[in-house]
């Protein structure tokens, strides 16, 4: 059965705790932070779409330069708080620290991370200032990641940014798509206030495009419009029964623990969650931590293919979800309009195609999963026609569209956001110059 | 099993390692619990006239985040009366009569005062004496201490004191506050002291403090010159060892080494550069005296994995091979080589070779990790990039010499040689 008002409040807390609880002293964060070598020319900093210099900000926590260690990461990543929470960080700066070449354990980046960027946001520090104002205006349209990456560059470049979004709150899929463990509201709201103290930057809440404004009316009152708009439509399985009430996607479940509060989510007794990438870990996890007495996670392929990071199964498994490798959806069975079972297949893997690429094939063999409640995580669809950074130029008296992030690039991590705000802001700030 | 019996001028203790002279050898409750936990010896903390300290008395440098690397402190001589400072030696002895005990001394600068305090202790049926002529700080401005040990001539006439009235062995600690701890050594040898102690503390400032903007230690917004030691001082206190166990004279006595022994391998170093037997201090005050425990089996084990029955077999066996520098051999070369299946990528050889040494390292670019190799006609041996380099064995140094034959630089320049083109 589907129910909301599972849990005690107590149990609420702890099950959305934050789960990286960082470091308590400078002496722990110390410990780690001198263990790092300082290697130049750094595959960390390479592997981080947002270059931040690691080792860098790393040494001058040794140094007690925790205001330099904070820029450092900020300055290339104005979410370098939120990031080194999110961040899959296994496969980027943490998974290339040398120490795996050595089979040692890697220097945990994204816990002294939140150290410097932590103080610096509880401290209020004001790491930057805004140049002179330039006069330009730019419209920046969504409060997410992109948005705001892109808002912060160019404030303090002397630009005035207007942001319009359609949620109440700012941060985006930060905000209204990351499970609640890793990114507590409270602390959304603190970034947003951190990015916002530079100046420069107003946000209009409950401001839809194409409801509330027109793209057409921003480009002729601002100098340069941006779209940081998200993805689009969730994909559909195109498989019966995908109506039935009790199915649900995982961006809006995840939008709704994060948006209505932990009592008000219905979940399911038995709830199949279907996709391995990480919107479908933090729906399954979080499902358990609403009440779920059992989640199964449905993937088609092995671990081998998975596109979460195996830190994120480790979550799911310490949540005792359960996994069914190899097996496909084919139908969600109902009982008067709500969900009753899930067929599924087993899948089997193919040779490798020319790319290398190994396709599930249906072996035929029919499974049925007693569940009540079906949550679809199989990806969202990008906008079609959005190429980054400038998406359609400037006409006589009408502002050239530029874009970035997820809408862009199909849906990848809030630290790729970030670097594309900074893009195109880079790219906003050319087409200033010459024009 | 190696035999770590030693016998310095026939004062008997069962290992080579004394507790220097310092707080962890100031009272008989420290000193039996040392003996207990398996000390070879003390060197009882320095007596004369009672003095006072002042609060507070240590300061040290970190290293990152590795604490007290280096030590420094401010302390005078035991502060404690005289008498009770005897009664305890005469008790510490008697419960532990197998172990060294040796008490160092620092009377007032006449005669009479050297006479007493000699006649005093030696009343306690103490081992050995040793003669405090290093102490940098606070007894120095009250002419004692350093004082005395940075004038041979004023430390002879003391030793020459001293010697009329000992009957037991007389060791002499010198200062390393001096440009050679040489003359001061001859000047006691050949007063009569029959052995050396070396190093006493240097004199240091370990830091200032960036909120109160006094020097540490800070005793109520001053701070004065303090004594430095510990694991930082080893390298000084090695080279002025060497200095005395290759002197013709004072090579003629045996030295009981200090200076930042911390391990067994500490030990070992001193000893192969002529100590008999090694005093600790810096180490026990920061892990307490349990780490004899170590030393001990890990110079053993050593010296059974090298052969040396005793521990005669390897003192000074080392002094030989540090020469001056023209009677290396030019012939001699060495370039890196850096094993692929060991290296890490961190580059730290390469902008190591390439900001500070002879850009002799490669760097082919990789996302996201480089491959680094060694340009061997650039390479010079320095060994720079093996010491930085965080990978045992990663880095070795291959020898390719330029000829067969050793060639010291006054036979280079005799031939007239040709010096490097660029």
């Amino acid at each position: 059965m589907i129910r909301e008002n599972r849990l005690t409040a107590a149990e609420y807390a702890q099950n959305f705790s934050d789960i990286h609880p960082p470091f308590e002293t400078r002496d722990a964060a110390l410990v780690d932070a001198n263990r790092c070598l300082f290697c130049y020319d750094a595959p960390c900093t390479k592997s981080c779409p947002t270059g931040i210099d690691v080792p860098k900000f790393i040494k001058q926590i040794t140094t007690d330069n925790l205001r330099g260690s904070a820029y450092t990461i900020l300055n290339a990543n104005i979410l370098g708080g939120g990031c080194s929470r999110v961040c899959p960080v296994e496969k980027l700066c943490e998974g290339a620290c040398v120490y795996n070449l050595m089979e040692e354990t890697p220097i945990p980046i994204a816990r002294l991370q939140r150290y410097s960027t932590e103080k610096a946001m509880a401290g209020g520090w004001g790491l930057f200032r805004r140049a002179a104002p330039t006069g330009r205006r730019v419209a920046v349209v969504g409060a997410g990641p992109a948005g705001l990456s892109v808002a912060h560059v160019l404030a303090r470049s002397g630009v005035e940014v207007t942001i319009f979004e359609k949620e109440p709150r700012g941060g985006g899929l930060m905000t209204y798509g990351v499970a609640a463990y890793k990114v507590t509201p409270e602390f959304c709201a603190e970034e947003l206030d951190f990015i916002l103290s530079v100046g420069g930057i107003g946000i209009e809440y409950g401001c839809a495009l194409g409801v509330d404004i027109s793209l057409d009316e921003l480009r002729r009152s601002y100098d340069a419009v941006f779209l940081g708009i998200g993805v689009g439509l969730v994909r559909e399985l195109s498989i019966p029964g995908e109506t039935l009430e009790g199915v649900v996607d995982a961006i809006r479940f995840i939008y709704a623990i994060r948006a209505d509060g932990y009592p008000a989510v219905a979940v399911g007794d038995k709830v199949a969650v279907i996709g391995m990438g990480m919107t479908a870990i933090d729906a399954a996890t979080q499902a358990r931590r609403l009440g779920a007495t059992e989640v199964t996670i449905v993937y088609r392929r092995t671990e081998e293919e998975m596109p979460c990071t195996k830190a994120e199964l480790d979550l799911a498994m310490l949540d005792e979800c359960s996994v069914m490798w190899l097996t496909a959806p084919k139908e969600v069975v109902g009982e008067d309009g709500r969900v009753a079972g899930l067929v599924c297949r087993r899948m089997r893997l193919s040779d490798p195609d020319s790319s290398g690429r190994r396709a599930p094939v249906d072996t035929g063999e029919e499974i049925r999963l007693d569940v009540d409640m079906v949550i679809k995580a199989t990806g969202q669809m990008p906008y079609g026609g959005l190429v980054a950074p400038e998406v359609s130029p400037a006409v006589e008296g009408i502002a050239p569209v530029f874009a970035g992030g997820d809408c862009v690039n199909g849906g990848k991590e809030v630290v790729d956001a970030v670097q594309a705000g900074k893009e195109a802001a880079a790219a906003i700030l050319n087409y200033f110059a010459k024009s | 099993m190696a035999n770590l019996f030693t016998d310095f001028l026939g004062i008997k203790s069962p290992n080579p390692f004394w507790l220097a002279s310092a707080p962890p050898t100031d009272k008989q409750i420290n000193v039996l619990r040392a003996f207990e936990a398996g000390w070879g010896g003390v060197v009882w903390k320095t007596l004369g006239s009672q003095i006072k300290n002042v609060s507070s008395r240590y300061s040290a440098v970190d290293y990152n985040g590795s604490r007290v690397m280096g030590f420094n402190n401010i302390e005078l001589i035991s502060d404690r009366p005289l008498a009770l400072n005897l009664r305890e030696i005469r008790e510490c002895i008697r419960l532990f009569p197998d172990r060294a005990m040796v008490v160092s001394l620092m009377a007032d600068n006449d005669r009479g005062s050297w006479h007493e305090l000699i006649k005093r202790v030696e009343d306690t049926g103490a081992h050995g004496l040793e003669l405090n002529f290093g102490c940098p700080h606070g007894m120095t401005e009250r002419g004692m201490g350093a004082t005395v040990g940075q004038d041979p001539e004023i430390a002879r006439l003391v030793v020459e004191w001293v010697m009329e009235a000992a009957t037991v062995p007389v060791i002499t600690k010198l200062t390393p506050n001096v440009h050679s701890v040489v003359p001061t050594g001859r000047a006691a040898v050949e007063a009569g002291s029959q052995g050396l102690s070396l190093i006493n503390t240097i004199q240091s400032v370990t830091g200032v403090d960036l909120d109160s903007l006094v020097p540490n230690p800070n005793v109520a917004g001053r701070s004065t010159f303090g004594g430095y030691c510990g694991p930082a001082v080893k390298p000084i206190a090695l080279k002025m060892l060497t200095t005395i166990a290759q002197d013709p004279v004072t090579s003629r006595v045996p030295i009981s080494g200090i200076g930042g022994i911390s391990t067994w391998k500490d030990a070992a170093e001193f000893m192969l550069l002529g100590s008999t037997s090694v005093q600790v201090c810096t180490a026990v005050m920061k892990h307490g005296f349990r780490i004899i425990e170590d030393l001990c089996e890990g110079l053993s084990n050593w010296m059974d994995s090298k052969g040396f029955l005793q521990t005669s077999d390897f003192i000074g066996r080392s002094v030989p091979t540090l020469t001056s520098w023209e009677e290396l051999d030019m012939n001699y070369h060495i370039v890196a080589r850096i094993d692929p299946a060991k290296c890490i990528r961190c580059g730290l050889c390469y902008i190591a070779c390439e900001d500070a040494s002879h850009q002799s390292i490669a760097l082919t670019p990789g996302n996201p990790y480089n491959t680094y190799t060694i340009k061997e006609a650039e390479c010079v041996g320095c060994n720079l990039c093996k010491l930085v380099c965080p990978v045992d064995d990663c880095i070795s140094m291959i020898e390719q010499r330029h000829g067969p034959e050793y060639l010291n630089w006054k036979e280079f320049e005799r031939r007239g040689l040709p010096l490097n083109d660029h």
